[in-house]
Protein backbone atom coordinates (compact mmCIF):
# COMPACT_ATOMS: atom_id res chain seq x y z
CA UNK A 1 0.00 0.00 0.00
CA UNK A 2 1.33 3.33 -0.79
CA UNK A 3 1.26 5.90 1.74
CA UNK A 4 1.97 8.80 -0.57
CA UNK A 5 1.60 9.11 -4.50
CA UNK A 6 2.21 12.51 -6.32
CA UNK A 7 1.14 13.12 -9.89
CA UNK A 8 2.47 15.34 -12.16
CA UNK A 9 3.14 17.41 -9.62
CA UNK A 10 3.31 21.42 -10.58
CA UNK A 11 4.35 24.15 -8.59
CA UNK A 12 5.28 27.62 -8.65
CA UNK A 13 5.93 30.90 -6.98
CA UNK A 14 4.37 34.18 -8.32
CA UNK A 15 2.00 34.74 -11.31
CA UNK A 16 2.37 35.73 -14.87
CA UNK A 17 5.35 36.98 -16.06
CA UNK A 18 7.05 36.58 -12.50
CA UNK A 19 5.84 33.11 -12.92
CA UNK A 20 8.63 30.37 -11.28
CA UNK A 21 8.13 27.18 -11.97
CA UNK A 22 9.91 25.14 -9.13
CA UNK A 23 8.75 21.81 -9.81
CA UNK A 24 7.55 20.52 -12.91
CA UNK A 25 5.62 17.22 -13.03
CA UNK A 26 6.61 15.04 -10.47
CA UNK A 27 6.00 12.06 -10.37
CA UNK A 28 6.57 9.48 -7.63
CA UNK A 29 5.15 7.12 -4.96
CA UNK A 30 6.52 6.17 -1.27
CA UNK A 31 5.51 3.00 -0.03
CA UNK A 32 3.63 2.80 3.86
CA UNK A 33 6.57 2.07 6.47
CA UNK A 34 9.46 3.21 3.60
CA UNK A 35 12.03 5.79 3.45
CA UNK A 36 11.96 8.09 0.57
CA UNK A 37 15.02 10.18 -0.12
CA UNK A 38 14.65 13.64 -2.23
CA UNK A 39 18.35 14.71 -3.14
CA UNK A 40 19.57 17.34 -5.50
CA UNK A 41 21.50 20.86 -5.26
CA UNK A 42 19.79 24.07 -3.78
CA UNK A 43 16.99 25.50 -5.75
CA UNK A 44 16.53 22.06 -7.33
CA UNK A 45 12.61 22.29 -6.10
CA UNK A 46 13.30 19.32 -3.53
CA UNK A 47 11.90 21.20 -0.49
CA UNK A 48 9.08 22.68 -2.66
CA UNK A 49 7.79 19.51 -3.22
CA UNK A 50 7.14 19.05 0.75
CA UNK A 51 5.94 22.33 1.48
CA UNK A 52 3.40 22.02 -1.86
CA UNK A 53 2.01 18.27 0.39
CA UNK A 54 1.72 20.29 3.53
CA UNK A 55 0.28 22.96 2.24
CA UNK A 56 2.58 25.94 2.95
CA UNK A 57 3.14 26.06 -1.01
CA UNK A 58 -0.59 27.04 -1.88
CA UNK A 59 -0.43 27.20 -5.88
CA UNK A 60 -0.08 23.91 -7.11
CA UNK A 61 -1.52 21.24 -9.85
CA UNK A 62 -1.70 17.63 -10.30
CA UNK A 63 -2.83 15.07 -7.82
CA UNK A 64 -1.18 14.18 -4.27
CA UNK A 65 -2.90 11.30 -2.66
CA UNK A 66 -2.01 10.45 1.05
CA UNK A 67 -3.39 7.40 2.23
CA UNK A 68 -5.65 6.88 -0.94
CA UNK A 69 -7.11 10.33 0.04
CA UNK A 70 -6.58 12.57 -2.45
CA UNK A 71 -5.57 16.59 -1.06
CA UNK A 72 -7.86 19.31 -1.79
CA UNK A 73 -6.24 23.21 -1.70
CA UNK A 74 -7.35 23.36 1.98
CA UNK A 75 -5.89 20.84 4.44
CA UNK A 76 -8.49 19.59 6.71
CA UNK A 77 -7.59 19.26 10.65
CA UNK A 78 -7.43 15.54 10.09
CA UNK A 79 -4.59 15.68 7.55
CA UNK A 80 -1.99 17.35 10.07
CA UNK A 81 -2.96 14.12 12.53
CA UNK A 82 -1.34 12.37 9.53
CA UNK A 83 1.31 14.10 8.03
CA UNK A 84 3.96 16.69 9.93
CA UNK A 85 7.10 18.03 9.20
CA UNK A 86 10.81 18.62 10.42
CA UNK A 87 11.94 22.19 9.60
CA UNK A 88 15.42 22.62 8.42
CA UNK A 89 16.80 25.24 10.91
CA UNK A 90 16.34 24.54 14.59
CA UNK A 91 17.16 27.97 15.45
CA UNK A 92 14.66 29.22 13.12
CA UNK A 93 11.23 26.53 13.77
CA UNK A 94 10.95 26.89 17.71
CA UNK A 95 8.90 30.17 18.65
CA UNK A 96 11.64 32.60 20.81
CA UNK A 97 9.45 33.16 23.55
CA UNK A 98 7.99 30.26 24.04
CA UNK A 99 9.34 27.35 26.55
CA UNK A 100 9.71 23.90 25.30
CA UNK A 101 6.45 23.07 27.37
CA UNK A 102 4.38 25.70 25.71
CA UNK A 103 5.58 24.36 22.10
CA UNK A 104 4.73 20.68 22.81
CA UNK A 105 1.59 21.52 25.43
CA UNK A 106 -0.32 23.62 22.70
CA UNK A 107 0.76 21.05 19.74
CA UNK A 108 -0.96 18.43 22.18
CA UNK A 109 -4.11 20.82 22.77
CA UNK A 110 -4.71 21.56 19.05
CA UNK A 111 -4.89 17.91 18.14
CA UNK A 112 -7.22 17.48 21.21
CA UNK A 113 -5.44 15.28 23.32
CA UNK A 114 -6.42 14.95 26.74
CA UNK A 115 -3.67 14.01 29.61
CA UNK A 116 -1.09 16.79 27.92
CA UNK A 117 1.16 16.57 30.96
CA UNK A 118 2.29 13.16 30.88
CA UNK A 119 2.26 13.17 27.09
CA UNK A 120 4.45 16.03 27.12
CA UNK A 121 6.59 14.20 29.76
CA UNK A 122 6.50 11.20 27.12
CA UNK A 123 7.56 13.05 24.14
CA UNK A 124 10.67 14.70 25.48
CA UNK A 125 11.59 11.10 27.03
CA UNK A 126 11.17 9.53 22.92
CA UNK A 127 13.40 12.12 21.70
CA UNK A 128 15.64 11.87 24.14
CA UNK A 129 15.39 15.03 26.27
CA UNK A 130 15.14 14.21 29.73
CA UNK A 131 12.76 16.09 32.07
CA UNK A 132 15.13 19.12 33.29
CA UNK A 133 14.66 20.38 29.23
CA UNK A 134 11.01 20.68 29.56
CA UNK A 135 10.70 24.55 30.95
CA UNK A 136 13.72 25.95 29.05
CA UNK A 137 13.10 28.68 26.56
CA UNK A 138 14.81 27.78 22.61
CA UNK A 139 17.53 30.28 23.77
CA UNK A 140 18.92 27.91 26.65
CA UNK A 141 18.99 24.72 24.57
CA UNK A 142 21.90 23.45 21.55
CA UNK A 143 20.89 23.35 18.44
CA UNK A 144 21.03 19.23 18.30
CA UNK A 145 18.47 19.93 21.35
CA UNK A 146 16.26 22.14 19.72
CA UNK A 147 16.03 19.90 16.63
CA UNK A 148 15.09 17.51 19.58
CA UNK A 149 12.17 19.48 20.23
CA UNK A 150 11.05 19.89 17.07
CA UNK A 151 11.01 16.41 16.34
CA UNK A 152 8.93 15.92 19.21
CA UNK A 153 6.67 18.69 18.26
CA UNK A 154 6.27 16.51 14.81
CA UNK A 155 5.81 13.71 16.78
CA UNK A 156 3.14 14.89 19.31
CA UNK A 157 -0.26 14.08 16.97
CA UNK A 158 1.01 10.56 16.46
CA UNK A 159 1.83 11.20 12.44
CA UNK A 160 2.06 8.03 9.70
CA UNK A 161 4.03 10.33 7.11
CA UNK A 162 6.68 12.42 8.38
CA UNK A 163 8.21 14.87 5.94
CA UNK A 164 11.83 15.57 6.52
CA UNK A 165 13.20 18.76 5.42
CA UNK A 166 17.28 18.79 5.42
CA UNK A 167 16.85 18.14 8.97
CA UNK A 168 20.35 18.23 10.26
CA UNK A 169 21.80 20.74 7.94
CA UNK A 170 22.25 23.24 9.89
CA UNK A 171 23.70 21.16 12.80
CA UNK A 172 27.35 20.09 13.75
CA UNK A 173 28.21 17.49 12.18
CA UNK A 174 28.84 15.13 15.80
CA UNK A 175 25.08 16.06 16.25
CA UNK A 176 23.81 15.10 12.81
CA UNK A 177 24.36 11.39 13.46
CA UNK A 178 23.20 11.64 16.74
CA UNK A 179 19.77 13.31 15.25
CA UNK A 180 19.71 10.73 12.15
CA UNK A 181 20.15 7.84 14.66
CA UNK A 182 17.20 8.89 16.54
CA UNK A 183 15.46 9.54 13.32
CA UNK A 184 16.06 6.38 12.74
CA UNK A 185 15.26 4.40 15.93
CA UNK A 186 11.70 6.79 15.97
CA UNK A 187 11.12 5.43 12.38
CA UNK A 188 11.48 1.73 14.03
CA UNK A 189 9.45 2.16 16.81
CA UNK A 190 6.44 4.49 15.73
CA UNK A 191 6.30 2.31 12.08
CA UNK A 192 6.79 5.64 10.54
CA UNK A 193 7.34 6.60 6.66
CA UNK A 194 10.25 9.22 5.93
CA UNK A 195 10.04 11.50 3.31
CA UNK A 196 13.78 12.80 3.23
CA UNK A 197 15.07 15.95 1.69
CA UNK A 198 18.67 16.19 1.42
CA UNK A 199 21.76 17.47 -0.62
CA UNK A 200 24.01 15.25 1.32
CA UNK A 201 24.05 11.26 -0.47
CA UNK A 202 25.56 9.82 2.15
CA UNK A 203 22.81 10.52 4.64
CA UNK A 204 20.70 9.70 2.31
CA UNK A 205 22.06 6.18 1.51
CA UNK A 206 22.36 5.90 5.83
CA UNK A 207 18.57 6.68 6.24
CA UNK A 208 16.61 5.84 3.05
CA UNK A 209 15.45 3.03 0.85
CA UNK A 210 15.27 4.60 -2.15
CA UNK A 211 15.66 8.35 -3.43
CA UNK A 212 14.88 10.60 -6.39
CA UNK A 213 17.45 12.94 -8.17
CA UNK A 214 16.07 16.19 -8.85
CA UNK A 215 17.63 18.84 -10.99
CA UNK A 216 15.69 21.96 -12.20
CA UNK A 217 12.14 21.15 -10.71
CA UNK A 218 12.39 18.07 -12.86
CA UNK A 219 12.94 14.61 -11.15
CA UNK A 220 15.41 12.90 -13.37
CA UNK A 221 16.14 9.40 -11.74
CA UNK A 222 14.23 7.23 -9.19
CA UNK A 223 16.53 4.39 -7.87
CA UNK A 224 17.18 2.42 -4.67
CA UNK A 225 20.13 2.76 -2.30
CA UNK A 226 21.61 -0.64 -3.31
CA UNK A 227 22.41 0.91 -6.95
CA UNK A 228 23.04 4.64 -5.21
CA UNK A 229 26.01 2.30 -3.26
CA UNK A 230 27.13 0.13 -6.02
CA UNK A 231 26.39 4.25 -8.22
CA UNK A 232 24.44 2.91 -11.08
CA UNK A 233 23.25 5.72 -12.34
CA UNK A 234 21.56 5.95 -15.29
CA UNK A 235 21.24 9.42 -16.12
CA UNK A 236 23.67 11.77 -16.69
CA UNK A 237 23.05 14.62 -14.15
CA UNK A 238 22.42 11.48 -11.15
CA UNK A 239 26.11 9.96 -12.52
CA UNK A 240 27.79 13.22 -12.25
CA UNK A 241 26.04 14.04 -8.95
CA UNK A 242 27.50 10.62 -7.40
CA UNK A 243 30.95 11.11 -8.62
CA UNK A 244 31.03 14.66 -6.96
CA UNK A 245 30.10 12.73 -3.64
CA UNK A 246 33.01 10.39 -3.21
CA UNK B 1 21.45 32.67 53.16
CA UNK B 2 18.01 32.50 52.04
CA UNK B 3 18.28 35.64 49.62
CA UNK B 4 21.59 33.54 48.01
CA UNK B 5 18.96 30.56 47.72
CA UNK B 6 16.06 32.70 45.93
CA UNK B 7 18.79 34.27 43.27
CA UNK B 8 20.26 30.84 42.92
CA UNK B 9 16.39 29.24 41.92
CA UNK B 10 15.90 32.67 40.14
CA UNK B 11 18.76 32.00 37.54
CA UNK B 12 18.71 28.50 37.49
CA UNK B 13 19.16 27.29 33.55
CA UNK B 14 17.08 24.08 34.42
CA UNK B 15 13.77 25.88 35.44
CA UNK B 16 11.74 22.96 36.75
CA UNK B 17 8.11 24.51 36.65
CA UNK B 18 6.28 26.96 34.03
CA UNK B 19 6.14 29.39 37.13
CA UNK B 20 9.79 28.95 37.77
CA UNK B 21 10.28 29.64 33.93
CA UNK B 22 8.34 32.74 33.74
CA UNK B 23 9.70 34.32 37.55
CA UNK B 24 13.11 33.35 36.04
CA UNK B 25 13.08 34.89 32.33
CA UNK B 26 11.26 37.96 34.66
CA UNK B 27 14.33 37.95 37.25
CA UNK B 28 16.91 38.05 34.30
CA UNK B 29 14.97 40.88 32.62
CA UNK B 30 15.03 43.06 36.02
CA UNK B 31 18.94 42.42 36.23
CA UNK B 32 19.61 43.85 32.62
CA UNK B 33 17.22 46.47 33.02
CA UNK B 34 18.54 47.74 36.71
CA UNK B 35 21.95 47.94 35.39
CA UNK B 36 20.74 50.45 33.44
CA UNK B 37 21.59 53.41 35.74
CA UNK B 38 19.43 56.53 32.92
CA UNK B 39 16.45 53.87 32.95
CA UNK B 40 16.31 53.48 36.72
CA UNK B 41 16.28 57.15 37.26
CA UNK B 42 13.30 57.13 35.15
CA UNK B 43 11.35 54.62 36.55
CA UNK B 44 12.23 56.03 39.69
CA UNK B 45 10.68 59.05 39.00
CA UNK B 46 7.59 57.91 37.36
CA UNK B 47 7.29 55.65 40.59
CA UNK B 48 7.37 59.00 42.88
CA UNK B 49 4.92 60.84 40.52
CA UNK B 50 2.51 57.89 40.91
CA UNK B 51 2.93 57.90 44.91
CA UNK B 52 2.13 61.81 44.72
CA UNK B 53 -0.95 61.19 42.71
CA UNK B 54 -2.30 58.92 44.80
CA UNK B 55 -1.48 60.47 48.26
CA UNK B 56 -2.50 63.84 46.85
CA UNK B 57 -4.88 64.32 49.55
CA UNK B 58 -2.33 63.84 52.03
CA UNK B 59 0.57 65.64 51.35
CA UNK B 60 -0.67 68.45 50.00
CA UNK B 61 -0.33 71.63 51.88
CA UNK B 62 -3.54 73.31 50.31
CA UNK B 63 -6.82 72.58 49.21
CA UNK B 64 -5.50 73.07 45.04
CA UNK B 65 -9.05 74.72 44.16
CA UNK B 66 -9.45 77.36 47.01
CA UNK B 67 -8.68 80.93 45.87
CA UNK B 68 -7.23 83.71 48.38
CA UNK B 69 -7.14 86.86 46.26
CA UNK B 70 -5.53 88.98 48.72
CA UNK B 71 -2.54 86.42 48.29
CA UNK B 72 -2.32 86.26 44.85
CA UNK B 73 0.78 85.88 42.64
CA UNK B 74 2.58 85.41 45.50
CA UNK B 75 6.54 84.89 44.48
CA UNK B 76 8.56 81.17 44.87
CA UNK B 77 9.46 80.62 48.57
CA UNK B 78 7.00 82.64 50.27
CA UNK B 79 6.01 81.26 53.79
CA UNK B 80 3.37 78.53 52.97
CA UNK B 81 3.56 78.62 49.51
CA UNK B 82 7.13 76.98 48.04
CA UNK B 83 6.25 77.62 44.92
CA UNK B 84 3.85 80.39 44.87
CA UNK B 85 0.42 81.25 44.21
CA UNK B 86 -1.43 81.71 40.96
CA UNK B 87 -3.59 84.54 40.17
CA UNK B 88 -6.51 83.48 42.32
CA UNK B 89 -4.23 83.05 44.89
CA UNK B 90 -4.14 79.06 44.64
CA UNK B 91 -1.47 77.28 46.08
CA UNK B 92 0.79 76.07 42.60
CA UNK B 93 2.58 73.28 44.61
CA UNK B 94 -0.81 71.71 45.60
CA UNK B 95 -2.24 71.99 42.46
CA UNK B 96 0.63 70.55 40.87
CA UNK B 97 0.10 67.30 43.17
CA UNK B 98 -3.24 67.26 42.06
CA UNK B 99 -2.56 67.88 38.30
CA UNK B 100 -0.21 64.43 38.67
CA UNK B 101 -3.66 62.65 38.66
CA UNK B 102 -5.15 64.11 35.61
CA UNK B 103 -1.46 63.16 34.01
CA UNK B 104 -1.72 59.92 34.75
CA UNK B 105 -5.22 59.40 34.35
CA UNK B 106 -4.19 61.08 30.43
CA UNK B 107 -1.37 58.74 30.14
CA UNK B 108 -3.40 55.45 31.36
CA UNK B 109 -6.19 56.32 28.99
CA UNK B 110 -3.93 56.92 26.19
CA UNK B 111 -1.46 53.57 26.35
CA UNK B 112 -4.71 51.55 26.92
CA UNK B 113 -6.08 52.55 23.70
CA UNK B 114 -4.04 54.02 20.93
CA UNK B 115 -1.76 50.83 21.42
CA UNK B 116 -4.09 48.10 21.70
CA UNK B 117 -5.69 49.65 18.21
CA UNK B 118 -2.47 49.41 16.22
CA UNK B 119 -1.83 46.21 17.40
CA UNK B 120 -5.19 44.73 16.19
CA UNK B 121 -4.59 46.32 13.38
CA UNK B 122 -1.50 46.04 12.29
CA UNK B 123 -1.20 42.32 12.79
CA UNK B 124 -4.88 41.47 11.56
CA UNK B 125 -3.62 43.71 8.42
CA UNK B 126 0.20 42.20 8.50
CA UNK B 127 -1.34 38.35 8.89
CA UNK B 128 -4.18 38.48 6.53
CA UNK B 129 -3.13 40.06 4.04
CA UNK B 130 -4.95 40.76 0.42
CA UNK B 131 -7.64 43.27 0.14
CA UNK B 132 -7.47 43.77 4.07
CA UNK B 133 -4.15 45.07 4.12
CA UNK B 134 -4.74 47.36 1.58
CA UNK B 135 -8.27 48.68 3.22
CA UNK B 136 -6.47 48.82 6.94
CA UNK B 137 -3.33 50.66 5.59
CA UNK B 138 -4.68 53.08 3.68
CA UNK B 139 -7.29 54.06 6.45
CA UNK B 140 -3.78 54.30 8.09
CA UNK B 141 -2.66 56.39 5.85
CA UNK B 142 -4.81 58.88 6.17
CA UNK B 143 -5.01 59.20 9.72
CA UNK B 144 -1.33 59.47 8.91
CA UNK B 145 -1.42 62.21 6.66
CA UNK B 146 -2.79 65.05 9.14
CA UNK B 147 -0.72 66.77 11.15
CA UNK B 148 -1.07 65.21 14.73
CA UNK B 149 -2.41 68.42 16.88
CA UNK B 150 -4.49 69.59 14.50
CA UNK B 151 -6.60 66.58 13.99
CA UNK B 152 -6.49 65.99 17.62
CA UNK B 153 -8.28 69.77 17.86
CA UNK B 154 -10.75 68.66 15.13
CA UNK B 155 -12.20 66.15 17.25
CA UNK B 156 -11.95 67.69 20.21
CA UNK B 157 -13.95 70.60 18.30
CA UNK B 158 -16.35 68.01 17.20
CA UNK B 159 -17.06 65.74 20.58
CA UNK B 160 -16.65 68.92 22.74
CA UNK B 161 -13.86 70.02 24.90
CA UNK B 162 -12.77 68.23 28.39
CA UNK B 163 -10.40 65.43 29.30
CA UNK B 164 -12.16 62.06 28.14
CA UNK B 165 -12.59 63.60 24.67
CA UNK B 166 -8.63 64.90 24.93
CA UNK B 167 -7.73 61.51 25.70
CA UNK B 168 -9.60 59.96 23.16
CA UNK B 169 -8.54 62.37 20.40
CA UNK B 170 -5.12 62.07 21.08
CA UNK B 171 -5.54 58.16 21.27
CA UNK B 172 -7.43 58.67 17.32
CA UNK B 173 -4.36 60.33 16.10
CA UNK B 174 -2.03 58.31 18.02
CA UNK B 175 -2.32 54.75 16.65
CA UNK B 176 -1.34 54.85 13.38
CA UNK B 177 2.47 54.54 13.35
CA UNK B 178 1.74 51.44 16.24
CA UNK B 179 -0.17 50.23 13.31
CA UNK B 180 2.45 50.39 10.77
CA UNK B 181 4.91 49.07 13.22
CA UNK B 182 3.00 46.07 13.95
CA UNK B 183 2.35 45.48 10.31
CA UNK B 184 5.96 45.80 9.82
CA UNK B 185 7.42 42.96 12.47
CA UNK B 186 4.35 40.80 11.95
CA UNK B 187 5.01 40.42 7.87
CA UNK B 188 8.59 39.53 8.98
CA UNK B 189 7.23 36.93 11.25
CA UNK B 190 4.57 35.43 9.72
CA UNK B 191 7.18 34.24 6.93
CA UNK B 192 9.35 32.26 10.19
CA UNK B 193 9.63 28.79 10.02
CA UNK B 194 8.03 28.39 13.50
CA UNK B 195 4.65 29.89 12.42
CA UNK B 196 4.78 27.67 9.50
CA UNK B 197 4.86 25.06 11.81
CA UNK B 198 2.23 26.07 14.14
CA UNK B 199 0.10 26.59 10.62
CA UNK B 200 0.65 22.81 10.22
CA UNK B 201 -0.60 21.87 13.79
CA UNK B 202 -3.86 23.09 12.24
CA UNK B 203 -4.19 26.23 14.47
CA UNK B 204 -6.43 28.88 13.47
CA UNK B 205 -5.21 32.55 12.35
CA UNK B 206 -7.03 33.59 15.57
CA UNK B 207 -4.73 32.03 17.64
CA UNK B 208 -1.36 32.43 15.60
CA UNK B 209 -2.28 36.51 15.70
CA UNK B 210 -2.76 36.09 19.30
CA UNK B 211 -0.32 33.61 20.63
CA UNK B 212 2.00 33.44 18.03
CA UNK B 213 2.55 36.88 16.80
CA UNK B 214 1.56 39.59 19.80
CA UNK B 215 3.83 38.42 22.22
CA UNK B 216 6.54 39.44 19.60
CA UNK B 217 5.62 42.96 18.79
CA UNK B 218 4.34 43.71 22.03
CA UNK B 219 7.56 44.50 23.39
CA UNK B 220 8.64 46.82 20.38
CA UNK B 221 5.46 48.29 21.07
CA UNK B 222 5.91 49.15 24.68
CA UNK B 223 8.93 50.69 24.01
CA UNK B 224 7.43 52.59 21.36
CA UNK B 225 4.71 53.86 23.72
CA UNK B 226 7.03 55.00 26.44
CA UNK B 227 8.84 56.74 24.19
CA UNK B 228 6.00 58.41 23.16
CA UNK B 229 4.70 59.50 25.94
CA UNK B 230 6.14 62.34 26.66
CA UNK B 231 4.65 63.58 23.02
CA UNK B 232 1.26 62.36 24.21
CA UNK B 233 1.75 64.24 27.59
CA UNK B 234 2.77 67.72 26.05
CA UNK B 235 -0.13 66.69 23.40
CA UNK B 236 -2.62 66.70 26.08
CA UNK B 237 -1.22 69.98 28.02
CA UNK B 238 -0.90 71.51 24.30
CA UNK B 239 -5.31 70.89 24.34
CA UNK B 240 -5.43 72.35 27.58
CA UNK B 241 -3.14 75.01 26.98
CA UNK B 242 -5.79 75.95 23.91
CA UNK B 243 -8.59 75.46 26.40
CA UNK B 244 -9.80 72.50 24.52
CA UNK B 245 -8.61 69.56 26.92
CA UNK B 246 -8.87 69.82 30.60
CA UNK B 247 -11.53 73.18 31.95
CA UNK B 248 -10.65 75.07 34.70
CA UNK B 249 -10.75 75.40 37.62
CA UNK B 250 -9.25 71.57 36.98
CA UNK B 251 -5.53 71.44 37.85
CA UNK B 252 -4.47 70.34 34.86
CA UNK B 253 -0.56 71.00 33.76
CA UNK B 254 -1.44 72.56 30.34
CA UNK B 255 -3.98 74.56 31.31
CA UNK B 256 -2.20 75.79 34.32
CA UNK B 257 1.29 77.14 31.77
CA UNK B 258 -1.77 78.32 29.58
CA UNK B 259 -2.91 80.85 32.74
CA UNK B 260 0.19 82.00 34.12
CA UNK B 261 0.66 82.81 30.28
CA UNK B 262 -0.75 86.02 30.93
CA UNK B 263 1.61 86.58 33.54
CA UNK B 264 4.54 85.39 31.69
CA UNK B 265 7.22 88.06 32.00
CA UNK B 266 6.52 89.90 35.39
CA UNK B 267 5.54 86.22 37.73
CA UNK B 268 7.33 83.72 35.30
CA UNK B 269 6.62 80.96 38.14
CA UNK B 270 3.21 80.97 37.53
CA UNK B 271 3.57 78.77 34.12
CA UNK B 272 7.47 77.79 34.43
CA UNK B 273 6.26 75.06 37.41
CA UNK B 274 4.14 73.14 35.26
CA UNK B 275 6.53 73.54 32.69
CA UNK B 276 9.05 71.80 34.85
CA UNK B 277 6.60 69.23 35.76
CA UNK B 278 5.71 68.31 32.28
CA UNK B 279 9.63 68.31 31.23
CA UNK B 280 10.53 66.10 34.25
CA UNK B 281 7.98 63.33 33.65
CA UNK B 282 8.42 63.48 29.70
CA UNK B 283 12.45 63.18 30.43
CA UNK B 284 11.55 60.30 32.46
CA UNK B 285 9.36 58.53 30.20
CA UNK B 286 11.78 59.03 27.46
CA UNK B 287 14.36 57.46 29.97
CA UNK B 288 12.55 54.69 30.98
CA UNK B 289 11.31 53.86 27.31
CA UNK B 290 15.08 53.67 26.15
CA UNK B 291 15.96 50.91 29.21
CA UNK B 292 12.97 48.88 28.27
CA UNK B 293 14.31 48.98 24.56
CA UNK B 294 17.23 47.41 25.77
CA UNK B 295 15.92 44.74 27.67
CA UNK B 296 13.06 43.96 25.59
CA UNK B 297 13.98 44.12 22.24
CA UNK B 298 13.94 40.66 20.62
CA UNK B 299 16.78 41.51 18.14
CA UNK B 300 19.15 42.59 20.87
CA UNK B 301 18.83 40.10 23.13
CA UNK B 302 18.82 36.13 23.22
Amino acid sequence: MNMLEIENLDVWFGTARNRVEAVKAAIFDVAQGESFGLVGESGSGKSTILRAITGLAPNWSGRITVQQTALTKKRPKAFFKTVQMVFQDPYASLHPRHSVDQVLGETLHLHGFKQIDARVVKLLDDVGLGQKFRFRYPHQLSGGQRQRVAIARALAPEPALLLLDEPTSALDVSVQAEILNLLADLRQEHKLTYLMVSHDLSVVGHMCDRLAVMKDGEIVEIMDVAALQRMEATHPYAQHLLQASI
Amino acid sequence: MAEHYLRAWLLTDTPTSRRHAKMSALYQGWLSFRSNTMAMIGLIILLLLVLIAAAAPLISPHDPFVQDLGNRLAPLGTPGHIFGTDSLGRDILSRLIYGARITLYIVALVALIAPVVGLLVGTVSGYVGGWVDVVLMRITDIFLAFPRLVLALAFVAALGAGIENAVLAISLTAWPPYARIARAETLTIRSSDYISAIQLQGAGALRIITKHIWPLCISSLIVRVTLDMAGIILAAAGLGFLGLGAQPPSPEWGAMISEGRRFILDHWWVATMPGLAIFTVSLAFNLLGDGLRDVLDPKAGE
